[in-house]
């Protein structure tokens, strides 16, 4: 053989290995796909006859043709709401306290390792810890604050990383840029690095909301009710008329928690039922991430380096 | 080894004078006892080989080098004519840093509008009114010869454009506020032959304004813009005096070795 023949054979075997690895990995994705698809569509099937405005109009029910998810829904994006609320300002203060002006010393390395770890830990836990501290120690209750409030603290690790990593990914020389304008810490903050960071930051805040919007765990153990048959009182409404903040200690119940309490029941017109939930909580969740997907696209046409 | 200062005889006034200015990186001392002459409203340019300091020393005269810990200077640069010591603690490195301005290496516009990167310096200073912004802007811009090119989009994105473009606007950035001294850290280094002509042109038109350091890596550069060199070697300040004196009979072996190119 020569020396050309011995080149062919040796990448026609290389070629082969291409080929048997890219074989390989679309063997696993479709694995991943399907599942997922079988799931999704079996799912649709079962709930979308479900669908109709009455089912987003009424309140839960004893009979499953009359039952519906209104208090859910309501329940849900109240709750988003104060985590938003309470988790953005603050998840977005310690990136910056910690990107931007904290020293590197033994102290942040420890605050960073255990942010890191905090977004490992089990739901269930921040569940707990809210039971203790805001409901038996604040005694907020049983209410949508303190529900917003613990789903805030669930987030806070994934606000923080990502605008971190947002922020990191702004080049030193902008910065410099900035600082040789005569610009102080401040002014570099507030008219560079967080407007210029705003779609990783928007990225990680709703991708934050979509996890909590279906986390169920911390809410059971906080103690949200499964049946609620009326709304949060809205401000300055009903008699006497509710004050402007009432509803944020009303008793709630949320998407995943009726979705639970539906499919634990024998009857299975209640399956149905929490099959078509099912199906409005994914697109609530697809909602959200196309939204960050939108948002990303729009304002990061604009920033280049 | 003590640095070799030729001062010619009819020397134009003092901008700003580095004594026995040293400069630590932590524990590496980058700077060593460098003293030299700024003239007023003439080009000083650096030369040297690669980490010899020129940036490092260049970069003291803005304290941008406060950004990052572990830093130190040891001696002082004065500025004339009120011979304020610009490396002093009791000095605010953003009171250095409105009085002196820095155009970079790499183009590095904001991503904001051509308009709000011209008037960013000025914004700093607390200037609202419009017509003000504007007519700074202008003139600005014209100072950098971007005008033309840029007059009916000043509220397009900047980093839409091409490099030399940007880097001239940096420069306009850097004109707006009226600086005492511009600093150029290789201004041309990322740019292609044709923007390179365009940017030694424009330092050669704004040189009766104000007065300019820059770093260079290109002996033709700094044969073509400046009227000062100064020679740079492993921090320390070789030779310093006139262009052509450098260029046609410097007074030391290691000079005329570096400028001949039989060294670095």
């Amino acid at each position: 053989m020569n020396r050309t023949e011995t080149l062919r054979t040796m990448i026609r075997k290389h070629k082969r290995w291409d080929m048997l690895f890219g074989l390989l990995g679309l063997l696993a994705m479709s694995v991943a796909i399907f599942t997922l698809v079988a799931l999704f569509v079996d799912m649709a099937v079962t709930g979308i006859p479900r669908l109709s405005t009455d089912f987003f109009t009424s309140f839960p029910s004893r009979r499953a043709a009359g039952a519906g998810i209104l208090s859910s829904w309501v329940g849900s994006i109240l709750v988003m709401m104060v985590t938003a609320f309470v988790a953005v300002p603050l998840g977005i203060a310690g990136a910056v306290y910690l990107e931007e002006y904290a020293r590197k010393n033994w102290f942040t390395t420890i605050i960073e390792i255990n942010i890191t770890n905090l977004a490992g830990v089990p739901s269930i836990i921040y569940g707990l810890l809210a039971l203790g501290l805001f409901i038996y120690t604040f005694g907020l209750g049983q209410s949508i604050l303190t529900a917003g409030l613990t789903l805030a603290l669930l987030i806070l690790p994934i606000v923080i990383t990502t605008t971190r990593e947002a922020l990191r990914s702004i080049p030193q020389h902008v910065r410099e840029a900035a600082y040789a304008c005569g610009a102080s810490q401040y002014q570099v903050v507030s008219q560079h690095l967080l407007p210029y960071s705003l779609p990783g930051i928007l990225t990680g805040v709703i991708i934050g909301l979509s996890r909590a919007i279906g986390e169920t765990a911390p809410i059971i153990t906080i103690g949200a009710l499964t049946f609620i048959a009326f709304l949060p009182p809205v401000p300055f409404s009903g008699d006497p008329p509710a004050g402007m903040f009432d509803w944020l200690f009303s008793p709630f119940t949320v998407m995943p928690i009726q979705i639970f309490n539906w499919t634990s029941r024998p009857d299975p017109a209640f399956l149905q039922n929490a099959a078509a939930a099912s199906f409005v909580l994914i697109f609530m969740t697809l909602g959200m991430n196309g939204l960050a997907i939108w948002l990303r696209y729009r304002l990061r046409k604009n920033i280049k380096w | 080894m003590s640095s070799t200062l030729t001062l010619p005889d009819n020397a134009p006034p003092l901008k700003a004078e580095s004594k026995k200015l040293d400069f630590y990186y932590g524990d590496f001392k980058a700077l060593k006892g460098v003293s030299m002459p700024v003239y007023e409203n003439k080009v000083t340019a650096l030369i040297g080989p690669s980490g010899c300091g020129k940036s490092t020393y260049l970069r003291c005269f803005n304290r941008m080098h406060d950004l990052y810990p572990g830093h130190r200077y040891d001696g002082s640069i004065h500025l004339h004519p009120d011979e304020v010591d610009i490396l002093d603690n009791s000095v605010d490195p953003i009171e250095v840093r409105m009085r002196v301005s820095m155009v970079f290496q790499k183009p590095n516009p904001f991503p904001k509008s051509i308009f709000d990167n011209v008037a960013y310096g000025l914004k700093v200073r607390g200037e609202k009114s419009r017509n003000f912004l504007e007519d700074k802007v202008e003139a600005a811009l014209k100072g950098a010869a971007l005008w033309e090119e840029v007059r009916d989009r000043l509220d397009e994105v900047a980093v839409n454009l091409s490099g030399g473009q940007q880097q001239r606007l940096c420069i306009a950035r850097a004109l707006a506020t009226d600086p005492e001294i511009v600093l150029f850290d290789e201004p041309t280094s990322a740019l292609d032959p044709i923007a390179t002509g365009a940017i030694e042109e424009l330092i050669g038109q704004i040189k009766n304004k104000v007065t300019i350091l820059i770093v260079t890596h290109n002996m033709q550069q700094a044969a073509r813009v400046s009227d000062f060199v100064a020679y740079m070697y492993i921090g320390e300040l070789v030779e310093f005096g006139a262009t052509q004196d450098i260029f046609m009979k410097p007074k030391r072996r290691e000079t005329e070795d570096y400028i001949t190119g039989r060294f670095g």
